[in-house]
């Protein structure tokens, strides 16, 4: 085996050992030593993209000394790798344009166990991305989950992130539950756990007439607890409280790499367990299909309400996930592709905006009503432009990820054709017409002239998150403008995770 | 007792009264403020009560319903022909032995088959605890009302039959630990027994003495040491193992205390970071610090 | 259909009303006692999906090495695992209470949304 096929074991490993020791650390070090291994991560990872793209195919990766169906088993594609250098490196430039944030907001004695938060966070998003096994996405869905609860809560003076936190436990605990119970029906019905052998399994389970009950429980607990926790509407009654109120850090890890884990997890059981036939034959792929499209509109109507900015990138996220869920729902490879392709271009998007969105507040004396932002763009010009390319992005304007999104998402519907070609087409066009509503006036608001210019002068953005924004603007281009390298990853990688 | 319940009921209500006093009597900004938000209406649904008996009676009825409909066509109980008794199960109890050196089997499978799951597992507990820190442990210039205050002091039932029954009871957690791979018990379970003898140890003692024994840095060396040795052990393992490497860890002769490779000592790390964790865990909701 | 599952369908009905509690209840106590129930349920649920009738626990017992001879280990084990991870979820949300009954003195959750929504006001 090539050394370099032990990349997705180091990106879990890493941080795993690295977490233990930051507790030890002086907050400062803690932070530092917490970015640190991300780059590492992060460097590994796309160094894994470059060797699978040259030496072509995925390979499995026995954690001990026995692979499929005995012992526990990493697995790694083109797309896995894009999806973990993509997690690695926003997970980066996240705590990089916090760090002042966080610095403000939590009191010293809590910050190293921030950092071990994150890292574990980091852990178990990468365990999630590479693992070949249900029981180890159910341990490490956990942690996830026990995490961000601790990212949520960790800011103090504030009782509004207790009770998001409380929302979110409840939630998520509920949503672990079920898909505890999923995996055991499964296992119990199967016997496996690794999803190379439960492949096989299900296809034999599906013929069996007397078994069709218990299949459609589990695809059904399966499908409901990762939508919970992935924010699907109506299942997404935790996300506004949490994600407005958590450190700018913990809402960007939140709303652009937690949500995704679960998507990506539900994706893996979708395209690798339960092969998209078998779920088109307990009708679930309907469902998904139009949860999604409930959850486009309703998360930009609630959206559109919304009278603080925070809150309303918060809905927005319901709204992106309801793309991705129809996504899954459509059928046919584009719609899966489509659905990941958006993930990659919400996660730069939503990240920027959180970071764009605190350093606006910050320049207007800390209000994070909309009204108040008015001129905000004038007062911290770096965070105005990319709060603006973000929601522009969102609408789905040319030059920006949010465009290819949806020109994806169209190509898709049209494939797909049917009954579904003509209601897919006609949600994203109700659902861009939303999107201009609050998006395009969120813009204009921050860049019209302040009714009352402010007296005192408008703090400087800090270069760290100067720095973190340039780069995920950057980023964001790069998905507009050279979107086809990516498409072929994520079409390579869907091409061989089946 | 009452008293003391009574005091700290009414030292957090002045503590609120304060904090409200602030927020009325802080001086209005005098520069030119930004338009405060609209007023927005208080908008909560409070279910009401029968319906909401109903609802749940309703609800309750269907997850069941539907589970046991489900449950009902699954295989039937204890059928030796199941699909769970398949090839994976059945090496597992035929080759653990040899393949782990662990006699018991159950222990062979979650610290070597599947001792992944099991990593992550022991770092669930590490980020429960960090958790709690964060929520719990006090920082400084806070004050909490301490639960301390309700413990008996110098109880003399309690210390003398704490001293009698907290070193059997942490015996018997290191016994139960130290043979896990060789009859029922191991990291967790012994870990908690130990937790369990440390927490009587702190109530009959006092937590001013055990305080010393077992600070706050003490937990952070004992459960950071632990939990790195077993990730980089388990790194180890996991990647000669996967590379096909010669490996320094043999099964060894099976029935032996020091044999099934690392498991023992897989062991002893778990039970160290449980026995913490547990402590930790009521010292921190006792009184905010260990 | 078999109706022999008698285990399992008190697993299952533990497992609901656990479930009904963490879901409806407005209590966070209670929703945490829910949630602790349906835990045990689905680990109850587990167990007896794991015993094969008339077989040993998976402990060897003078060298015999037959599958025949004992029950499932994979159950047992996943058992272990979850309940770890059900305590430490229960800690961290038994903390998160702890710190919102010292703010609010109150332990009902819609009634802490309705005190935050005011405070912000």
């Amino acid at each position: 085996m090539p050394l370099w096929q032990s990349i997705p074991f180091a990106s879990v490993m890493l941080p795993l050992a690295g977490a233990a020791v930051t507790a030890a650390l002086p907050p400062r070090a803690s932070r530092r030593w917490a970015g640190a291994l991300m780059a590492v991560v992060w460097g590994l990872s796309v160094g894994l993209i470059v060797c699978l793209l040259t030496g072509g195919g995925s390979f499995t990766y026995p954690m001990g000394h026995l692979g499929a169906p005995w012992g526990n088993e990493l697995r790694a594609g083109p797309l896995e790798a894009l999806l973990a250098s993509l997690f690695s490196g926003v997970m980066l430039l996240s705590l990089l344009g916090g760090a002042d944030k966080l610095r403000e907001d939590l009191t010293p004695g809590r910050q190293p166990f921030y950092s071990v938060l994150l890292l574990l966070t980091l852990a178990a998003l990468m365990a999630q991305v590479y693992t070949n096994d249900l029981f180890t996405a159910y341990v490490f869905v956990e942690i996830i989950t026990l995490c961000g609860c601790g990212l949520i809560a960790a800011r103090s003076g504030t009782g509004k992130s207790l009770s998001a936190a409380a929302r979110y436990m409840v939630m998520n605990l509920i949503a672990s539950a079920l898909f505890l119970l999923g995996v055991i029906l499964l296992y119990d019905l199967t016997g496996h756990l690794l999803m190379d052998p439960l492949r096989g399994a299900v296809q034999v389970l599906a013929a069996d007439p007397a078994r069709e009950l218990p299949l459609t429980m589990v695809v059904a607990l399966l499908c409901v607890s990762l939508a919970i926790k992935g924010a699907l509407w109506p299942f997404h009654t935790w996300v506004p409280d949490a994600y407005s109120t958590a450190t700018p850090t913990g809402a960007a890890v939140l709303s652009s790499l937690v949500c995704k884990a679960y998507l990506i997890l539900l994706l893996k059981v979708l395209t690798r367990v339960i092969t998209p036939e078998v779920l088109a034959a307990v009708q679930a792929d309907q469902v998904l299909f139009l949860l999604g499209i409930a959850g486009m509109l309703m998360g930009s109507l609630h959206a559109i309400h919304q009278r603080e900015l925070r809150r309303m990138i918060a809905w927005s996220s319901v709204a992106q996930v309801g793309y991705i869920f129809m996504g899954f729902g459509l059928r046919g490879g584009l719609g899966m592709g489509a659905s990941v392709f958006h993930m990659v271009s919400h996660a730069v998007c939503k990240s920027m905006l959180f970071l764009a969105a605190d350093a606006l507040i910050r320049a207007s004396e800390g209000h994070e009503a909309l009204r108040n932002l008015r001129g905000a763009g004038h007062r911290a010009p770096l965070a105005g432009v990319c709060l603006s390319a973000g929601l522009l992005s969102l609408v789905g304007i040319p030059l920006l990820g949010g465009f290819v999104s949806k020109l994806n998402f169209v190509q898709a519907a049209i494939a797909a054709g049917g009954i579904r070609e003509p209601i897919a087409l006609a949600a994203l066009a109700v659902s861009t017409l939303l999107h201009i509503f609050y998006c395009v006036r969120a813009v204009l608001l921050i860049w019209s002239q302040p009714e009352q210019p402010l007296t005192a002068p408008a703090p400087r953005i800090p270069w760290r998150a100067g720095l973190a924004l340039g780069a995920l603007l950057v980023l964001n281009l790069a998905l507009g403008c050279l979107a086809p390298p990516v498409w072929t990853v994520i079409q390579s990688g869907l091409a061989v995770i089946g | 007792m009452k008293g003391a319940n009574n005091r700290w009921l009414e030292q957090g209500d002045d503590a609120l009264d304060r904090l409200i006093a602030e927020r009325i009597d802080s001086p209005v900004p005098e520069t030119p403020a930004p338009r405060p938000p609209r007023k927005r209406r208080v908008r909560t649904v409070h279910i009401p009560h029968a319906l909401y008996l109903a609802l749940a009676l309703l609800l309750c009825l269907g997850i069941i319903g539907a589970l046991m409909q489900t449950t009902a066509r699954l295989p039937s109980f204890g059928n030796p022909d199941n699909p769970t008794n398949n090839e994976v199960s059945r090496r597992y109890l035929e080759q653990g032995l040899e393949e782990t050196g662990a006699v018991n089997l159950v222990a062979g499978m979650i610290l070597d088959y599947r001792a992944f799951d099991t990593l992550g597992e022991s770092n669930v507990l590490f980020v429960a605890i960090c958790a709690v820190i964060i929520l719990l442990r006090l920082q400084q210039g806070e004050a909490r009302p301490d639960d301390t205050a309700w413990e008996p002091r110098h109880d003399l039932i309690l210390r003398t039959v704490g001293r009698l029954v907290v070193p059997l009871v942490l015996v018997f957690g290191i016994y139960v630990i130290l043979n896990g791979h060789l009859s029922p018990g191991g990291g967790f379970s012994g870990g908690a027994v130990i937790g369990a003898g440390l927490i009587l140890c702190r109530l009959a003692e006092g937590g001013e003495r055990m305080g010393k024994v077992l600070s706050f840095r003490t937990f952070r060396a004992l459960s950071t040491g632990a939990l790195s040795f077993y990730a980089l052990s388990k790194a180890y393992s996991f990647f000669t193992g996967a590379n096909r490497l010669p490996s320094v860890i043999t099964p060894g002769v099976p029935g032996r205390i020091f044999s099934a490779g690392l498991i023992p000592y897989l062991n002893i790390a778990v039970g160290l970071v449980v026995a913490c964790t547990m402590y930790a865990l009521f010292t921190l909701f006792r009184k905010g610090d260990l | 259909m078999s109706l022999s599952n008698y285990e399992e369908l008190a697993a299952i009905a533990l497992f609901g009303i656990g479930l009904t509690l963490l879901i409806l209840d407005r209590n966070l106590i209670k929703k945490i006692i829910g949630f602790s129930m349906s835990d045990a349920g689905i680990y109850l649920y587990l167990a007896a999906r794991g015993y094969v009738e008339g077989r040993r626990p998976p402990i060897v017992e003078n060298g015999v090495t037959d599958a025949a001879a004992y029950i499932n280990p994979i159950p047992t084990g996943l058992v272990l695992t979850g309940i770890v991870v059900s305590v430490a979820s229960s800690a961290v949300f038994l903390a998160l209470a702890v710190r919102l009954y010292e703010r609010y003195r109150t332990l009902n959750l819609d009634e802490i949304t309705d005190r935050v929504r005011k405070e912000e006001e």
